[in-house]
């Protein structure tokens, strides 16, 4: 990585870590669950650079790794996003039509 | 042309995971913000596939394909009561590929790679490391696999910081020679232990700190990533992640009245070990019948219930739905109080509550409702302990002294559906339980509460 690279990148960062921390901290204790698995989902964006890694037939332990990496970050995005939906799906507003399921 | 594509498919995804948590700010804008980090992250993706580095596709689709299918059936068949579990295998999954992709980069770079580019590289791969075998064994904690009491010897500290020093001793040598390749398996190898090492100690009434700071660091572990990779979704993305578990991280320290450094240092569990010494209370229990308590119930003007782990485990969230439901049918006006660190993970009982359909509205967070205590006719307590213990507030020799508690003992009067007479994870005695303004109503929770649904009707 370069010089300016790094540099661009650190603005980035503090970028994000300030903008990160304002976005949170207005998320409320009742929605910290599918936040944590929210997060989780998002983070699994390193997901791209297990697909290079696999896909760049560099050498066979670097296309293993990339692949087991792929199957790995996968996971962790589809099942981060279906279980986020699923939680937030369950938050209801109370309705003056009390309905029993 | 292609590269300006794929940069601008990753600057959209930016866009859309900040939108997507900006969403989270309220239940009625989540789900919408949701779909759209979803829509930029298949961005994310569809325009790495045309990186030019890219030779062959068959392994790239068959992980994807492979990876897809394990997260749906990880999504749809875990129940909200293994959420804990569930979320922390996801931390598993998602450390253990950035620190795969680190290892791959350096192997790729064999011994050419800069300074920069190397530092970057050591912290993916060590957080990657520790976080993958430290979220396992929280799983293996949460799920029951391992024992859920702290797990401790003499000198573990200093054990564990000697560990680290070494880790990051390797880490450095290796920044000023990268090409020693044993010493960076051995770097790695050493993360792996020590991420077991940390979470060890951890008591599971602590877990939620403990989800919360690994949530952090499989976050910086991806930010990590993307300064090696020089990717900047992948340092956004991983910096949101590492802040939001580090700010949820600091709330529950709050809420349990611990220093963020004895949490960095991983002495959680000491604490929970020293709560043996809470000394023998005077007086008993007054254990009360199921009928007095319906009748108090019934007959009360306000209600609330304060849920703990307990409730989890007896899966009785759907059983005091429908209390609430018949209490309020009767006039009774009933709220929910929810302590931050009740349950094994931040906002566990409210998705608890939700999954059984108890409208957001009804749940109170501790600053909204202990002004409400005096005023409320019963309180019921349900698998909670140290959340309602009033030594937090009234012993200051107490190892949860100082701790910010549901204040359920200043109510007209208490109910603590408790399994049996046992201590609970902390080990600590609870003068809740003595108070002459508590009855102990004793059993499975579910199976209490339901009861108590039928002899409310007829009361």
């Amino acid at each position: 990585m370069t010089h300016e690279n790094l540099i661009s990148a650190l603005y980035v960062f503090a970028l994000a870590a300030f903008l990160g921390y304002q976005v949170i901290s207005r998320v409320p204790p009742l929605l910290h669950t599918p936040l944590m698995s929210a997060t989780n989902a998002i983070s699994g964006i390193s997901l791209v650079g297990s697909i290079v890694t696999a896909g760049s037939g560099h050498s066979t332990i670097s296309t293993i790794l990339g692949f087991v990496a792929v199957v790995c970050a996968s996971t962790n995005v589809v099942g981060g996003f279906v279980i986020t939906d699923r939680m937030l799906k369950m938050f209801k507003r109370k309705t003056n039509t009390d309905s029993k399921n | 042309m292609q590269i300006y594509f794929i940069e601008l498919s990753y600057l959209l995804a930016s866009i859309l995971f900040i939108l997507g948590l900006k969403g989270m700010s309220h239940p009625e804008t989540a789900k919408r913000g949701m779909h759209l980090a979803e829509f930029g992250m298949l961005m994310a993706i569809i325009g790495t596939l045309m990186h030019h580095e890219i030779v062959t596709y068959t392994w790239i689709l068959a992980g994807l394909a492979i990876g897809s299918i394990v997260g749906l059936a990880m999504g749809f068949w875990v129940p909200m009561t293994a959420m804990p579990q569930r979320t922390a295998l996801s931390h598993a999954f998602g450390a253990f590929a950035a620190a795969l992709v680190g290892v791959a980069e350096y192997l790729k770079g064999a011994g050419h790679l800069d300074t920069i580019t190397m530092s970057a590289l050591g912290f993916e791969v060590m957080l990657g490391s520790l976080t993958t075998t430290g979220s396992l064994l929280a799983f293996a904690k949460l799920q029951g696999m391992v024992r859920g009491t702290p797990m401790t010897y003499k000198g573990q500290n200093i054990f564990n910081m000697a560990l680290l020093a070494v880790t990051v001793g390797i880490f450095i040598y290796l920044v000023i020679n990268p090409g020693s390749m044993t010493l960076f398996f051995i770097m790695a190898g050493l993360a792996f232990v020590f991420g077991l090492l940390l979470v060890m100690p951890i008591g599971s009434a602590d877990m939620p700190v403990v989800m919360s700071l690994l949530n952090s660091y499989a976050g910086l572990a991806s930010a990590a990533t993307g300064f090696v990779l020089n990717n900047k979704v992948l340092i956004i993305a991983g910096t949101l992640d590492g802040f939001s578990g580090f700010i949820l991280s600091i709330l529950m320290c709050r809420a349990m009245n611990r220093s963020m450094t004895n949490v960095l240092f991983g002495a959680f569990g000491s604490a929970a070990t020293g709560g043996g010494a809470g000394g023998e209370q005077q007086g008993s229990m007054r254990e009360v019948s199921l009928e007095d308590i319906a009748t108090q119930l019934a007959y009360a003007n306000k209600v609330v219930f304060v849920p703990g782990y307990g409730l989890a485990t007896a899966q009785a969230q759907h059983a005091v739905r429908e209390l609430a439901d018949v209490l309020e049918k009767r006039g009774v006006a009933v709220k929910y109080g929810i302590h931050p660190v009740a349950g094994r993970m931040p906002g566990h009982m409210n998705v608890l509550l939700a999954e059984a359909n108890v409208p957001y509205s009804s749940l109170y967070e501790l600053e909204q409702i202990n002004p409400e205590f005096p005023t409320t006719d019963v309180s019921v307590v349900i698998g909670a302990n140290d959340v309602v213990n009033p030594d937090a507030r009234d012993n200051p020799s107490s190892p949860i002294a100082g701790m910010p508690i549901l204040e359920v003992d200043r109510s007209k009067s208490v109910v603590v559906l408790k399994r049996g007479q046992g201590r609970g994870f902390s080990g600590l005695e609870n003068p809740l339980f003595f108070k002459p303004v508590t009855g102990m109503l004793y059993g499975d929770a579910k199976d209490t509460l339901t009861r108590l649904v039928q002899a409310v009707q007829h009361a």
